[in-house]
């Protein structure tokens, strides 16, 4: 309870913080438009090409989108935490009777839930292009929880590595290294038919590829729970793994000082 | 500091606030801590005084649960802090060296959020946090973002977040630097004021001899890692066998040498430097009539006598056999 309660409060203080960067806010809105007409326009005639003709690419690409945004977010999040541990803020809550875990939590937590704002933002604008999310309310459900959980994994992982780290450029380093390449070890772009075999081998243990299936079947056929659940299932597993992979970290941060 | 630890521990354990017992912690190359040893008393403002890089932070961070030591052990309010940490962090207020105050937010909510991570809530915190502002003098900035804070404000801000709990012990690690000499002053007045109106035992490092000086009833001297010498300042300085004794020669007349042998029958370390002839005597009050009258008896005048005490500036050199701010130089890098 005490763990949830300090979470809550924390969550409540980095999102009013947040709140106060009005640069910041103007960002998280217009980006994702951004990716979504970029990439649109970029990989019209590609993109959706070998698979079946039932949709267009933009309604392809949409929970692509969603995804990246939210996966992109969170593996910037340990940036947070780096300023926190710079400030020393860190070190006053480890001082008081503040939970590890709630203090990484609250930063996950924040990761995802903007997420979730980033792809309210982005299926209107999806819909207004021609997109129809076959799966319904269920389907926006899915869409919403894979943004959650997404942006989850890696908040989780990247503030492991802020804990590690300590230190912003080799935390923006590290940021860069692990985003590009998953992004395109995955079907965020193009169709499953149209990558080499290796890299869709790579695909399925790809936490973001994870996303892609478990937020477009929904969008595009509506139909197939059974592997979105699945896929839920292990972005749930795996939020929960870097989640106490952060936590854990704060032992390797506490040895150091 | 070889005191028996069995006997330390049963004697200290129910009116000592902190208890050191021979820490230890190597960070890689550097041993930061070779066994620091130190006890305070329940209620006392306690000064751990050193140069930079002595351990004094070091030492702080494992009292105050933020890391922990290779060996030793150490008490806080009662509690092992490695044994029992959550315990030992209900007892303190934390003031690091480095402000943790979170800039984006307001004074208010700042301390808000401290108070809910202490498990405080409702009307109760929003009245400490209301009298809190009122002790350290910011009730008109509380609204406004930190970020617009003065460095003394900030730090006002920092003692009002460690104290939102009502701890009983309250660590304040190197309250007063980067603070320039006015706000240092008026927070010497918010620590005494601290140390009176709140019942509270407070540790504080510092490497300020002056400030040692003013604010702890008692100090304990680190240097690389180790406790050199603990006891209450006066007495510190009373045990480097008493004051310096400065007689100047009125005339130049050859005497001088003569004046130095009466010189020495009362006090020790005498030196002559052209006219002026120092000395060290266990007591001025009592050495001067005597010097005066030795000298008078012999014809020798003399120009003027003054009598100083020895300050924690030669109490650190004694014990060290360095000049604090040699070290603090090469301690800082």
């Amino acid at each position: 309870m005490q763990v949830l309660r300090q979470t809550g409060w924390m969550v409540v203080r980095q999102a009013r913080n947040l709140m106060r960067e009005p640069i910041w806010i103007a960002m998280m809105v217009i980006q994702p438009m951004l990716w979504l007409v970029l990439y649109g326009q970029l990989y019209k005639h590609v993109g959706a090409q070998g698979r079946h003709t039932q949709f267009s690419y933009i309604e392809f690409l949409t929970p692509g989108v969603v995804c990246m945004n939210a996966f992109f977010g969170g593996t910037w999040a340990g940036m947070a935490m780096i300023s926190d541990l710079d400030r020393h803020v860190i070190d006053r809550f480890l001082a008081a009777p503040a939970s590890r875990l709630a203090i990484v939590l609250s930063q996950v937590v924040r990761a995802g839930i903007t997420a979730i704002l980033q792809a309210l933002i982005l299926l209107p604008i999806g819909i207004a292009l021609g997109v129809t999310i076959h799966g319904g309310f269920a389907g926006w459900l899915a869409v919403l929880a894979t943004a959650f959980l997404l942006a989850m994994v890696f908040a989780g992982f990247s503030n492991g590595i802020a804990l590690l780290l300590r230190r912003e450029a080799s935390m923006i380093a590290t940021a860069n290294f692990v985003g590009l390449p998953l992004m395109f070890l995955s079907t965020i772009l193009v169709t499953a038919t149209l990558i080499p075999g290796w890299i869709k081998a790579i695909t399925r243990i790809n936490p973001v590829n994870w996303g892609v299936l478990a937020s477009r079947t929904p969008v595009l056929y509506g139909n197939d729970w059974g592997t979105v659940g699945a896929h839920l299932g292990y972005l749930l597993a795996a939020t929960a793994a870097t989640a106490l992979f952060a936590t854990w970290c704060f032992r390797a941060y506490q040895r150091s000082i | 500091m070889p005191v028996a630890a069995g006997l330390r521990v049963s004697r200290l354990e129910a009116m000592d606030a902190i208890v050191a017992e021979d820490l230890r912690k190597r960070y890689k190359a550097v041993q930061a801590l070779d066994g620091v040893s130190f006890a305070v008393r329940e209620g006392e403002v306690f000064g751990l005084l050193g140069p930079n890089g002595a351990g004094k932070s070091t030492t702080v961070r494992v009292l105050t649960t933020l890391t922990r030591p290779d060996s030793g052990r150490a008490f806080v309010a009662g509690e092992d802090v490695v044994a029992h940490p959550s315990r030992v962090r209900h007892s303190i207020g934390y003031v690091a060296q480095d402000s943790g105050v979170d800039w984006e937010a307001t004074g208010r909510e700042n301390l808000l959020l401290q108070g809910r991570i202490h498990g405080m809530s409702g009307a109760p915190l929003r009245a400490r946090v209301e009298e809190l502002l009122g002790f350290v003098g910011l009730e008109d900035a509380a609204d406004r973002q930190a970020r617009g804070y003065s460095g003394g404000m900030k730090r006002r801000l920092d003692i009002a977040i460690g104290l939102v709990h009502g701890p009983r012990v309250l660590f304040l690690d190197e309250p007063t630097t980067g603070l320039d000499p006015e706000a240092r002053v008026a927070m010497w007045v918010d620590v005494e004021r601290l140390a009176k109106e709140q019942s509270l035992t407070i540790l504080l490092t510092t490497h300020y001899l002056e400030e040692a000086d003013r604010l702890a009833e008692r100090v304990a001297i680190v240097s690389k890692g180790r406790v050199v010498v603990e006891g209450r300042p006066e007495d510190l300085k009373r045990d480097l066998r008493g004051e310096s004794v400065s007689v100047e020669l009125a005339e130049q007349n050859g005497r001088a040498a003569e004046a130095e042998r009466i010189v020495a029958a009362v006090g020790s370390e005498v030196k002559l430097d052209g006219q002026m002839l120092r000395a060290r005597v266990p007591n001025g009050a009592r050495a001067i009539p005597v010097i005066l009258g030795a000298l008078d008896d012999a014809g020798i005048g003399v120009a003027s006598v003054t009598t100083s005490r020895p300050s924690l500036d030669e109490v650190y050199l004694h014990y060290t056999g360095r000049e604090f701010s040699a070290e603090d130089e090469e301690g800082a890098r």
